[in-house]
């Protein structure tokens, strides 16, 4: 049953994406193109802005996966993410003086070592202290937006970002070359990452035993698994993945630090992760609707398209995203022992 | 419950009073580690707080949305709910209430029905959740989350200025005030009185808000409503088993939660803002989470700990002023706050504390996303 529904989706998903391509292909290539409301769907650059909007989505929902494949429940992703971000600014701005590359790369290194660290953090307090896993990732959202308010320079600048790396050959594929092979490099990072963790997940040694501690955990220890140790690195590899989102808003997308500049992105990332069934593809397929709804925004604006008030277009993907929960938990399956503290036979860590 | 016993309650209270003096011993460290001298700063925090008549004045105002907001949340944790949309129903509350505020002059009872008017907006911001919960398996947490950006977006909207490419303008703005987005002022008839006035600016809504916390402790331990949300928050299945309409419990509850952080946002507007703009907002919602845990989810608790962050809130700004140390450091010392109560494990290894028996009612939220 549950089988036939999904097979139904998936087709109804196949013939949208379809539809949506030839529209694109229409719109961008033929006379179609001077409608101002199909351009607000379908133009090159609203589909570009829906890639962009999606990377940290995309990342977000793979740390999330990370974590829970692995029985670690993660609402922190939002406050690892903006500590990534933070970091990654401080590390930049700090050397300006460097060469660029140099500089935005030791940003990106950065930002990763500080959302491993969040995601230490996390596993430190929800397995070593017991403390409810919920709460835990409050502190963490809690206390990133607090320590990046207080040592925040308001006077520092960030230098140079990203620029966009047009890959030889592909990206003069017609349309689809600008929207996919004509990105920056972070971009290409996170596509590559969905591969990555998706193969990692379900065809490596490593995937079928994170998967056994999420799943049934008594029985992973009883085959050997060191289950806490499986948590505490998915945790930190998780974090890692949330602070190089972080990362790319500030060195890729933004250029610059701003107080909260998360702006609910993990929490969207995490429902991302549940609308995407834990599934790497699914995830960011779902990243990507969230990101489209942003860009819809955004056109919207652009076009000077003012019947609709602009803040219930912003709505969007908030709404979405509850609409997303709300129809899709139930038919989705999270991992059996999310969220549970597991304790060894003789009861020691 | 033997709640005045004082055993307990030294036992209740040892683990709070040692997670705030330790964030303030880590916040200091931080202070001193960032070339901040943390010893002028909690002078400055203590006379912003405690020094004068005026401070204290400024200590109470601030407490007053926190012990409402502390109170939406911990009655949420008693039924296993995890309530991170206070904010977003403090705005709607706030919306509601002005919407009522400004209009209808010389209708009687103005302020009472400004009031409930907050109530219900809030209600109708804790029913959704519940709803969605209920019926759908959603969990709250995400949702209230969600909820929260519809909400500051949908206030955004109402008073919205209008734009420069000819967007209207929302409902509730002030037609006299230019391009600024914000209400007008609350008509005389539906403000909360002042206790004590210009300078102190202290409202009736403290004793609104002090009620409140006493009503929530007498529903929570006195009456059968209670004891069927903490039998829920305890053990669903068991109350389930004992014929408790767990679906019923979760919504009401909710319901409720909603409805005292719309009262919050209520009484900040009726009595003190008189009018709403959306920087109004701010993070007591937010903060909510950190009182409830700090008062360990009992409404005579919150009473204490909303009492000692709006103390920190109110000494922030006196502490920038006199020691030059960023006011934010007073949201990492919160934090660090939540960390210790939410963990008492970790308090009770640097101290070296032994395990209460029985008295840790803790309540598991994450057990996945689904029902």
């Amino acid at each position: 049953m549950g089988n036939r529904l999904l097979r139904g989706t998936s087709l109804l998903a196949m013939f949208l994406a379809v539809a949506a391509v030839a529209m694109t292909l229409l719109v961008n290539t033929t006379s179609l193109g001077e409608h101002p409301w199909l351009r607000v769907f379908f133009s090159v650059s609203a589909l570009n802005f829906t890639l962009r909007a999606s990377v940290p989505l995309i990342l977000g929902a793979l740390c999330g996966i990370l974590c829970e494949r692995t029985g670690i429940v993660n609402i922190g992703i939002e406050g690892m993410m903006l500590a990534g971000a933070f970091a990654a600014f401080v590390a930049k701005t700090s050397t300006n003086d460097w060469p660029l590359l140099a500089s935005l790369l030791f940003g990106v290194g950065v930002s990763l070592a500080v959302g491993g660290a969040m995601g230490l953090l996390h596993a430190l307090f929800s397995i070593r202290y017991r403390m409810d896993q919920i709460i835990s990732g409050t502190v963490l959202i809690v206390l990133a937006a607090g320590i990046s308010a207080y040592l925040f320079d308001r006077d520092a600048v960030a230098e140079g970002k990203f620029g966009a790396i047009a890959l030889p050959g592909l990206s003069q594929i017609p349309v689809f070359g600008e929207v996919f092979f004509s990105n920056p490099p972070l971009t290409y990072l996170a596509l590559l990452l969905v591969i990555v963790v998706h193969v990692a997940l379900f065809s490596s040694r490593w995937g079928v035993r994170t998967r056994a501690c999420g799943e049934h955990p008594r029985a992973a220890d009883t085959v050997g698994i060191d289950v806490n140790r499986f948590r505490y690195v998915n945790t930190m590899l998780g974090g890692m993945l949330a602070g190089l989102a972080g990362g790319f808003l500030v060195l890729e997308a933004v250029g610059q630090f701003q107080e909260g500049m998360t702006a609910g992105r993990g929490f969207i990332s995490l429902a991302a992760m549940i609308f995407g069934n834990w599934m790497p593809f699914g995830a960011m397929a779902a990243a990507l609707l969230f990101g489209y709804t942003q860009a819809l925004q955004n056109e919207l604006l652009l076009a000077g398209i003012t019947t609709v008030p602009r803040q219930f277009v912003s709505m969007i993907p908030y709404v979405v995203t509850i609409v997303a929960v709300s129809g899709f938990v139930g038919r989705v399956r999270p991992p059996a022992a999310e969220g549970k503290v597991y304790e060894t036979e003789s009861g020691s860590e | 419950m033997h709640i005045f016993s004082l055993r307990r309650a030294g036992q209740l209270l040892v683990v709070p009073i040692l997670a705030v003096f330790s964030a303030l011993l880590v916040g200091a460290l931080l202070m001193w580690l960032f070339g901040d001298d943390p010893l002028a700063a909690y002078r400055g925090l203590w006379e912003g707080a405690f020094g004068s008549p005026r401070a204290w004045s400024t200590t109470v105002r601030k407490m007053t949305p926190l012990i409402l907001t502390g109170l939406s949340v911990s009655i949420a944790f008693k039924a296993g709910l995890f309530n991170i949309g206070a904010s977003g129903q403090f705005v709607v509350g706030t919306v509601c209430s002005v919407a009522v505020g400004v209009n209808f002059e010389g209708m009687p009872a103005h302020l009472l029905l400004a009031l409930l008017a907050g109530v219900g907006g809030g209600v109708l911001w804790g029913l959704i959740p519940g709803l969605l919960k209920v019926f759908t398996g959603a969990h709250e947490v995400i949702v209230t989350i969600m909820l929260n950006y519809v909400a500051s977006l949908f206030a955004a909207w109402t008073v919205y200025a209008g734009g420069t490419q000819g967007q209207t303008p929302g409902p509730l703005w002030d037609v006299n005030a230019g391009p600024i987005s914000r209400t007008a002022e609350v008509l005389a008839s539906a403000r909360l009185p002042w206790i004590f006035g210009e300078p102190y600016r202290v409202h009736w809504g403290v004793l609104l808000a002090i009620g409140v916390a006493l009503a929530m402790w007498w529903l929570i331990f006195k009456t059968t409503l209670g004891f069927a949300t903490r039998t829920v928050g305890a053990n669903s299945k068991a109350a389930r088993y004992a014929g408790i309409n767990v679906r019923w419990i979760t919504v009401l509850t909710l319901m409720i939660a909603g409805g005292v952080a719309g009262l919050a946002g209520a009484i900040e507007t009726l009595g003190l803002n008189h009018r709403f703009a959306p920087e109004f907002t701010g993070g007591v919602g937010f903060d909510g989470i950190t009182v409830a845990l700090l008062g360990q989810t009992n409404p005579l608790g919150v009473l204490l700990s909303a009492f000692l962050l709006g103390a920190l809130d109110a000494g922030s700004a006196r502490m920038q002023f006199d020691s030059g140390v960023a006011a934010d450091i007073i949201q990492v010392i919160q934090a660090l706050v939540l960390a210790f109560v939410a963990a008492p494990a970790i308090i009770r290894q640097l101290y070296r504390l032994r395990k209460p028996g029985d008295l840790s009612e803790s309540t598991v939220f994450s057990s996945g996303w689904g029902r």
